[in-house]
Formats: C-alpha cells, sequence, structure tokens
C-alpha cells in the first residue's frame, strides 16, 4: 500500500465532511494509483456521493487533505479540478437537458484538455450515442443519460474518472452495455473511481475495492481476494464477522428503481 | 390604409424594444437575474454617447464604438462586484440590489447631467424616410433600428448555438453546478453573460437617444417597455423577445391610431392579458434558448 501511496495519482489523507452539522465523512484515507480502478462500495448513507463530491470539488474538506497528481487541491475551484483532469459524472447523472447529445458531449470539452477522446472515440465506446446525437437532452431514457454523462466526462479527457452510481435506477441489460464501455476507457491508460452498490459489477471491474460504512473504511482488498461474504460483513457492519450464509443472498446485486 | 400603417409603424417601433429588450432577456435566461437596472443602463449609454458627441469631434454613431465596450466593462464589473455576491444570498438578492443600482444610476445621471432633456443629433438621418406608396412611408432610423434589432438577436441567437463558449453558456442555464464539472468557471461565465446583455442594452440606449429625447429618468419607462417585451414574447427565449418586441410596438401604434392617448396603455393591456391567457409568453419554449 505505501508503493501506491508514493505514487497515488489520487490520495486522499484524514479527509472530514461536513453538511452543516452532520459529519458525512470521518478522517477518510483512500488512495488510487495511475491506470488502477478502484471500486467504492457502501450501503446509502456510508458517503459514497460526498467523496466523490470532495474529489471533484463541490464540496470541500473540513479537514485534511486531496492530492492529485502530487499537488494538493483540497481548495482548489471545481473547474480548475476538471482542466486539471479529474471529470465526475455526478448522481442523477446532471444533462443538460435543452441541449443535444452531442452538444453535452461537446461541452464535455469545454477546458480543451488535449488527449484520446474526441466526438468519435465517444461514439465508438458507446454506439447508442451516435444514433441519438440529435436528441435533446429531456428526452433521453436512463440509460442513455447514463451513456451521455460518462461520454460527457470523457470529453474532458481526464486521468481521473469518477463515476457516481453507474447502475442506479437502469435495467440489468442497461447496465451491462455501460459496463461494456469501461474496457476502451481504462485501456487509454484513464484511472477510474467508481461509486456502486451493486456488489457484482463492482468486483467485476475493479481492481481493489474500498468499503464505506457511516464515512468511514470497513475494508480495503484486492478484488480478486476479497469474498463476497466478507464484503457483505463490511458492507453492512456485521463486525468483520462473516455473517451467517444466508448474509449474502441479501446483498444488492442488481438495483432497479423507478 | 391608417391601419396598414400603424402596424407598420408598429413593427418599427418594435425593433427598438426588441433591441433594448434583448439583453434583459438574456441575463434572465442564463442567470434568473431580473435586472431592474437595465434601463438606466440603457440611458446611461445614451448620456455617454450624448457626452462624447459634445465633448470630442466623434460623429454620433461612431460613439458606439467607445460607448459599447465601456457599457460592457461596467456590465462585467456589475456582475463580479455585485450580482455574483448577491446571487449566493438567494434568488431574490440580485433583484434588490438591481433596484439599488437603478435608483443611484439615475440620481448620479441627473447629478452629471442635470434634469434636461437631451438627445443625440443624427442629422438628416432623423427624418428621412422611405416612400412605399402615396400614404405609407416608413423611417429610415427606425428601419435601420430593426435591422440591428434582427442583427443582434440572430448573433447572439447564432453565438449561443455554435461556439465553444456560447454552449458553456447554455449549459451554465440549464444546470450551473454540472457546468462547473466540464471545467466552465461560472462566476466568468455570468460575467460574460451580463457583459454581452449590457453591451447590446449600450447600443440600444445610444440608438433611443437618437430617435427621442431622453431624461436621467427615462430608464424606468426603458425598463417596463423592454420587461413587458420579454414578458409577452416569452422568458428566456431571445427569438421570442424579438416577437414580443414586435407584438408591444404594433399593440401601441395600433391603440394610439384608436386614440392618440391610448398609445401606451394599449401597451400595458396587451402585456397583462398575456400574463392572465398566456403566461409563459406567446412563443412557448420548452427551457430552450432557442
Amino acid at each position: 500500500m505505501t508503493d501506491t501511496e508514493a505514487t497515488a495519482l489520487l490520495g486522499l489523507t484524514g479527509v472530514d465532511v461536513h453538511y452543516g452539522d452532520f459529519q458525512a465523512l470521518y478522517g477518510l484515507d483512500l488512495s488510487v494509483a495511475e491506470g488502477e480502478t478502484l471500486a467504492v462500495i457502501g450501503a446509502n448513507g456510508a458517503g459514497k456521493t460526498t467523496l466523490l463530491k470532495t474529489i471533484s470539488g463541490l464540496m470541500k474538506p473540513t479537514r485534511g487533505t486531496v492530492r492529485f497528481a502530487g499537488r494538493d487541491v483540497s481548495r482548489t475551484a471545481t473547474h480548475k479540478r476538471v482542466r486539471s483532469g479529474i471529470a465526475l459524472t455526478p448522481e442523477g447523472r446532471r444533462i443538460f437537458a435543452s441541449m443535444t447529445v452531442e452538444e453535452n458531449l461537446k461541452v464535455g470539452a469545454y477546458g480543451r484538455r488535449p488527449g484520446p477522446w474526441t466526438l468519435r472515440a465517444v461514439y465508438d465506446a458507446f454506439p447508442l450515442l451516435a444514433e441519438k446525437r440529435t436528441r435533446r437532452g429531456g428526452f433521453l431514457s436512463g440509460g442513455e443519460q447514463q451513456a451521455t454523462a460518462i461520454g460527457r466526462a470523457l470529453m474532458s479527457n481526464p486521468r481521473l474518472l469518477l463515476l457516481d452510481e453507474v447502475s442506479l435506477g437502469l435495467a440489468p441489460v442497461v447496465i451491462a452495455d455501460i459496463y461494456a464501455a469501461l474496457p476502451a476507457i481504462t485501456a487509454k491508460g484513464t484511472t477510474v473511481l467508481v461509486v456502486e452498490q451493486d456488489l457484482t459489477q463492482a468486483l467485476a471491474v475493479a481492481d481493489r475495492v474500498q468499503c464505506l460504512l457511516e464515512g468511514r473504511t470497513v475494508l480495503e482488498a484486492a478484488a480478486t481476494d476479497v469474498t463476497r461474504a466478507e464484503v457483505a460483513a463490511a458492507y453492512f457492519g456485521t463486525g468483520g464477522v462473516p455473517a451467517q450464509r444466508g448474509a449474502a443472498a441479501t446483498i444488492p446485486t442488481t438495483r432497479q428503481e423507478a | 390604409m391608417d391601419w396598414v400603417n400603424a402596424v407598420l409603424q408598429g413593427l418599427l417601433l418594435g425593433g427598438q424594444y426588441a433591441l433594448l429588450a434583448c439583453g434583459l432577456s438574456l441575463m434572465f435566461g442564463v442567470m434568473r437575474i431580473v435586472n431592474l437596472a437595465h434601463g438606466v443602463l440603457a440611458v446611461a449609454a445614451a448620456y455617454l454617447a450624448y457626452w462624447l458627441v459634445s465633448h470630442t469631434a466623434l460623429p454620433s454613431f461612431a460613439t458606439l464604438v467607445i460607448v459599447i465596450p465601456v457599457m460592457a466593462a461596467v456590465g462585467w464589473a456589475l456582475q463580479i462586484g455585485l450580482f455574483n455576491r448577491a446571487l449566493k444570498q438567494g434568488e431574490l438578492s440580485p433583484l434588490l440590489v438591481s433596484f439599488g443600482v437603478a435608483v443611484i444610476g439615475a440620481n448620479l445621471l441627473q447629478e452629471g447631467f442635470k434634469a434636461d432633456s437631451r438627445s443625440i443629433a443624427i442629422g438628416d438621418l432623423a427624418t428621412s424616410s422611405i416612400r412605399l406608396s402615396d400614404d405609407l412611408s416608413i423611417g429610415v432610423f427606425s428601419l435601420i433600428t430593426l435591422v440591428v434589432a434582427v442583427v443582434v438577436i440572430g448573433g447572439l441567437r447564432a453565438f449561443m448555438a455554435y461556439t465553444r463558449v456560447g454552449r458553456g453558456m447554455r449549459a451554465t442555464k440549464d444546470d450551473h453546478e454540472a457546468a462547473t464539472l466540464m471545467g466552465i468557471n461560472e462566476r466568468t461565465m455570468y460575467a460574460l453573460a451580463t457583459a454581452i446583455a449590457i453591451a447590446t442594452v449600450a447600443l440600444a440606449g445610444v440608438f433611443l437617444g437618437m430617435s427621442t429625447q431622453f431624461t436621467p429618468t427615462y430608464g424606468d419607462l426603458v425598463l417596463i417597455f423592454a420587461f413587458e417585451a420579454v414578458i409577452i414574447g416569452g422568458l428566456g427565449n431571445l427569438w421570442a423577445t424579438l416577437v414580443g418586441g414586435l407584438v408591444l410596438g404594433v399593440a401601441q401604434t395600433v391603440g394610439a391610431q384608436i386614440d392618440p392617448a391610448y398609445g401606451v396603455l394599449a401597451g400595458h393591456l396587451v402585456f397583462l392579458a398575456v400574463l392572465l391567457v398566456r403566461p409563459q409568453g406567446l412563443l412557448v419554449s420548452k427551457a430552450v434558448m432557442a
């Protein structure tokens, strides 16, 4: 671990984050090496979205530091972090509703960072977007919106891509489609931090998993070293003692919401 | 033929209203700010042009080369210095702040230029007209104003639709937090929007000063007409603002045709009717800065 911390692309040290009086993260440490894919998992309210907002700059830590590419960015404005290579596909996708898919993608390239991602590259990775390029954001299905959101983030040619709850509210077949694009993204050298409630997807795509519970890390391991039971115990906070076998069956695998 | 003439003159007058209103429409569209200082800024631009004409050898139209950049800078400074701070306090604050700017601005103009009415001389252009028939003729300057309004609104529309910065501005309008995730500096984008808006109202103000007499408090009337044009057309949509301006102009001239005292009143009544029957404006747009 100390190895990766020395060369980490992203490093959080002792990060506290508050919403007013409510504390969402408690002294959180996290590190992602260049080229690695880290999955952060946890139940609702574990602090996953807050973590991504803190990395992207939408929230500022009350204590601790966020380092990116060797620089302390704890106080750096969001738009500047984007220009230095951090891109977030936010919770709820936040597609620009009055703009077409293609315009959304072009806005993603606003900072004009050079790199491999162009309109053509995004359309290659997400063929469904090429068909919908002239459709306005407000008229897209959930899956199309998610693909647009990821494509839009890629257009900024990020070194670090933050994906928040990609699977939320999508049908399994659509989730599979979107995750199918992930290897093409990491193959271009992009480091990915994915936040998921869907354990199956998270374990399938990640090199390493870090499980949060009520704002603290309760498990951190290579994705291949960890069993579902261990993850389940951490996920539900059942004290590190693997719960009875039945517990694994209650792990939310694919959540499909309205 | 009188009625045809009234409509024709109304359309020409509407060009002036549309030109006055498009900056108001832009600021509301991008930032949800209703800028009550809009009228006083138009009049301030007219005074600046008047001052330049009387203190330098600059021809009237050439003053635009100075007035527009100066007023754009004023707009930028207003946004950075006042409106951006006010926006943090909620939606109502910029409205109140702009009201303060309007009051202070009108009084500063009063101090600097006295309450006498002024106008910017444009020589023969003020009276020259094109005869369409024995009964119909249109003023050349009114026609120029209408053409300028269409060009400015078309230009703004093209800027928003086809340029990188214009797309960034629309993104900021749609979702300002998501826009920052695209690498857009929201506060700079707002400052740019206001600078452009005030540049257009400066142009409109100078044209106004060339077509009519103005006083330091004339901005109140300008604000009302601009506001009516924006509401009649539909909020936050630039082409709708053009249509709104034309409708308001026609309403006023047709009203005046019925009785010369009813011109402005007829405009207000159309405005009220639109608010009652079709509050989203005549041209409905679904959140599109078209």
